[in-house]
């Protein structure tokens, strides 16, 4: 009834639309230090090392008793028993009781999807205040009971008389009793993720040296920034750990060189990739602290960067049309180009380095004319990354790469240095995260300096 | 809490065994608790001069019960000896004989305080020996009382009424729980200033206090303690020390910063971070310190520079900071915790030694630059503190620590952090440049 009302005079405000939405700005971080599988945290579950990130987030921030629009984190090695992780880490925080959560799992993206997913919530109006995060055992995985032991054990817990649970457990074999871990091999092609990230590295004809660079470049920069005091506020130690123990600030190129291969050694061609040049499997925990800059000024608080938009891709690698980790390749032009960017207008480029050879297939990829023409539809190659902009503070292969725990160190550690960078040129200094994932997936996002 | 031979003489069969076999008897200590009385029992005023009626009046508008003579056989809370008017050492008999008369009336954790002129400005020497009299008067009489009472003193300049407001906040401390491990000790009050508060359980509400070295100790107490006297809370720690600084800073609703005080910036980054988060900054309480300790025939140059680095040569270099910024204006407070190494000197500890008898002659110095703006720097010296830094000492010195003074025990943390609430508090105003010992009256030493 109310349409034959309205005034045409002046323009209509669009329903939807960028213009109607705020900003989502990063106030700041707090990890754990990672530490490699079977060390410091061996004996810590998921919900402790995430409460544990949480807590030195609410100290560093004040966070007391507060109640959060949301929280939202996940673990990709999860226990059922785990059903409301984040939720459990808010309650045994010192966050107000009355602050909800939500567990999300999208492999090593999930870190970096809770950010987009809260920051969307913030810019909608829906929430102003969030706390994103991930995390991830290797050391505390879960254990499954083999298919055959779970079937006889669900049947036992169906029988209703004796003489049907005797024999019920008569069906029970030695071999079921075999227990079934979780591993990283992608379940439609039964090959790790190294094998998978080897196919891709030999396509791409990337040099064992070039890899072996790419980790000395993560360690060297890590070490420098925790030298400088970078991580002084991005960091709470735990369990007496207070840098990541993957680190190793005397590693030379020359040590790196003398590893021997893991991955791709039947692949015909030399293989290239080390424990060294790869991540190992790592136990950690993150956090980061999202809000609308009301929020955050009401209350005293620093605004390091906004989230500037987020996208998502995936590609075919069960049929081999693309690597399983190379999705992020396809999610980076279109995001660029959805807000008419270019590498020239980035500053800081966060590639998460799962493997050295999955950064350098990118870049390679990114560099080709062929694959930029056929590919990505471009009218050439996508463009070329300075080096002299990647991963500055160091990465994956230094830090380690507890899954969903990534995404929060990329983004706490990148808003804090667009915000000491300030601004390029009369525009906010912009950074761009791309992370690979399990199933082929990726997720890629472009932050700006507050 | 209390050691365990404390809690086993203190009652029952160990106290009659520790009394006929003539062994130390600590009593557990009256702590102050939110919500608990100044004092319980009687108080003697004892002294015919105004000052001395003042006080007297003062106590009963504060709800105490005062007498002006004793009463035979009753037990009294508290005698205060109000001596500010004696002009010669002869004119001290009286006094002190009539409340030495009360003495066995004294409660457990009772209190005797003495309330008289500083010596230095004294007109005459006799005077000024009089005054100077009841220092070795007051220090000897400590060493006789028992069973947790202790013995302190007000110093007043001559221009000041017993009843300016920091000698009723020095009397007030002195009377309550908060003093229970001073013992001996004088404080001097220098001036008008400063005021008693409206509500005597959150002296604090409204100030915003920084704490260094918060995660644990000596620290945490302080921030507990500061925290429930209604001041918000920065707890600063090395960033290695994280993971407590965090839990110290949740549990006292304040924040955390991870911060080496001795980085060149620290002092900015303080008052950045209270001022950016909690729109203030009013007390520094400087409590990280470090020891390395070594025969100085054995230090090597990283142990001493390290030490001096930390404990001394850091907080100059904030106090720096602090004095040039204009958002530590309004009668801030600093208070250094020193040590009592630092005046009587500790074997193995030339270079500790030496950067705690640095924070005293730094407090000293610094009070007349604080004084423009109202503001006050003070020390607190500990003596030995149950804490975990000397559970690991070895058990015979250990042992020797704790019950080699008056109180025959080793102080509690919270102890410290008392005497640090209140030089940081409003009531605290007139007293500036001292250095308060909260040692139990250390037995060995100065």
């Amino acid at each position: 009834m109310a349409t034959a009302d309205v005034t045409t005079d002046g323009p209509l405000e669009p329903t939807f639309g960028p213009q109607s939405t705020r900003a989502a700005v990063i106030v700041g971080g707090n990890r754990i230090p990672f530490a490699r599988t079977g060390g410091a945290y061996v004996k810590s579950s998921n919900q402790d090392m995430l409460t544990a990130a949480l807590e030195g987030l609410v100290a560093r921030f004040g966070l007391q008793d507060e109640r959060i629009g949301e929280v939202a984190a996940g673990a990709v090695l999860k226990h059922s028993r785990d059903f409301n992780l984040t939720r459990e880490a808010v309650l045994g925080s010192a966050l107000s009781p009355e602050t909800p959560a939500y567990d999300l799992q999208q492999a090593c993206a999930t870190g970096l999807e809770t950010v987009l997913g809260l920051s969307n919530k913030i810019k909608l109006g829906q929430i102003d205040s969030g706390i994103a995060g991930g995390v991830d055992s290797a050391s505390d995985a879960p254990i499954a009971v083999s298919e055959g032991l779970r079937e006889i054990l669900l049947d036992l817990n169906r029988a209703k008389t004796t003489v049907q649970k005797l024999k019920i457990i008569g069906r029970i074999r030695p071999k079921d009793l075999a227990p079934d871990a979780p591993n990283t091999g992608e379940p439609r092609t039964g090959l790790s993720m190294g094998e998978h990230q080897a196919l891709t590295t030999a396509q791409w004809k990337i040099s064992r040296d070039a890899q072996d660079e790419l980790a000395f470049n993560s360690h060297r920069n890590l070490a420098a920034a925790y030298e400088r005091g970078f991580f002084d506020d991005l960091i709470t130690p735990y369990r007496g750990l207070t840098r990541d123990s993957n680190l190793r600030a005397d590693t030379t190129l020359e040590k790196l060189s003398t590893l021997k291969p893991v991955f791709g050694k039947n692949l015909g061609s030399e293989a290239t990739m080390t424990a060294g040049n790869s991540t190992p499997l790592t136990d950690g925990a993150s956090t980061v602290l999202l809000a609308t800059e009301e929020w955050a000024d009401a209350r005293g608080l620093p605004k390091l960067a906004t989230v500037l938009d987020g996208e998502a891709a995936a590609v075919d690698f069960v049929h081999g049309k693309d690597g399983l980790l190379m999705a992020p390749v396809f999610a980076v032009p279109r995001l660029l180009a959805r807000h008419g960017l270019t590498f020239e207008d980035i500053d800081f480029f966060e590639i998460h380095e799962a493997f050295a050879g999955t950064v350098l297939s990118t870049l390679t990829a990114w560099e080709d004319e062929e694959f930029g023409r056929t590919r990505l539809g471009l009218d050439g190659a996508l463009g070329k990354v300075d080096r002299a902009k990647l991963n500055v503070n160091g990465s994956s292969l230094a830090a380690g790469h507890p899954f969903a725990a990534t995404g929060g160190r990329i983004v706490a550690s990148l808003a804090k240095m667009l915000h000491e960078k300030g601004t390029v040129n009369g525009r906010p200094a912009r950074g761009l995260i791309s992370v690979c994932a399990a199933g082929g997936q990726g997720v890629v996002a472009i932050l700006e300096a507050a | 809490m209390t050691d365990k031979y404390t809690q086993l003489v203190s009652h029952g069969l160990g106290k009659d065994v520790a009394k006929k076999l003539g062994l130390p008897q600590p009593v557990v200590l009256r702590r102050h608790e939110p919500g608990a009385p100044l004092i319980t029992g009687p108080v003697l005023v004892s002294g015919d001069s105004a000052g001395a009626d003042d006080i007297a009046t003062t106590l009963l508008g504060w709800g105490l019960d005062v007498r002006r003579n004793a009463l035979p056989k009753e037990k009294l809370g508290a005698i205060i000896l109000v001596l500010d008017a004696v002009q010669h050492p002869e004119d001290l008999g009286k006094s002190v004989l009539t409340a030495g008369a009360s003495l066995r009336d004294l409660s457990t954790n009772g209190r005797v305080i003495t309330m008289s002129r500083t010596s230095r400005s004294a007109r005459t020497p006799a005077s000024a020996a009089a005054r100077q009299g009841i220092d070795g008067f007051l220090r000897s009489l400590a060493k006789e009382l028992r069973a947790g009472a202790t013995a302190n003193g007000i110093l007043l300049d001559d221009q000041l009424a017993t009843t300016s407001p920091s000698a009723l906040g020095a009397l007030r401390f002195f009377l309550s729980g908060r003093s229970a491990y001073v013992d001996g000790q004088f404080l001097t009050v220098r001036s008008t200033s400063g005021s008693l508060p409206n509500d005597a359980d959150k002296p604090l509400t409204g100030k915003v206090a920084v704490v260094t070295g918060a995660a644990r100790g000596i620290g945490a107490a302080i921030a507990r303690t500061l925290h429930r006297d209604g001041a918000r809370i920065v707890a600063v720690d090395i960033p290695a020390a994280g993971d407590h600084l965090a839990a110290v800073a949740n549990e006292v609703r304040g924040t955390a910063l991870q911060l080496d005080i001795s980085r060149d910036d620290a002092g900015h980054r303080i008052i950045e971070h209270a001022v950016e988060r909690h729109g203030r900054l009013d007390i520094v309480v400087h409590n990280a310190g470090i020891t390395r300790d070594r025969l100085l025939a054995n230090m090597d140059e990283g142990r001493w520079q390290s030490v001096i680095a930390v404990n001394i040569a850091a907080q100059l270099r904030i106090n720096e900071a602090l004095l040039a910024s204009e958002h530590f204006k309004e009668s801030p407070r600093i208070v250094s915790v020193a040590s009592t190494s630092g005046i009587a000197g500790n074997r193995g500890q030339t270079n500790y030694g030496a950067s705690k008898g640095g924070v005293i002659g730094m407090v000293r110095s610094t009070a007349a630059l604080m004084e423009p703006f109202g503001g006050t720097i003070n020390a607190v010296a500990p003596g030995f503190i149950e804490t975990e830094m000397t559970a690991k000492m070895p058990f015979a010195i250990r042992e020797a620590a704790r019950r080699l003074n008056s109180l025959k025990q080793g102080g509690q943390p919270q102890d410290v952090a008392e005497a640090i609430a209140f030089l940081s508090s409003d009531a605290a105003g007139g007293i500036s440049g001292e250095v308060l010992r909260v040692c139990g009256q250390q037995l060995v030493g100065a």
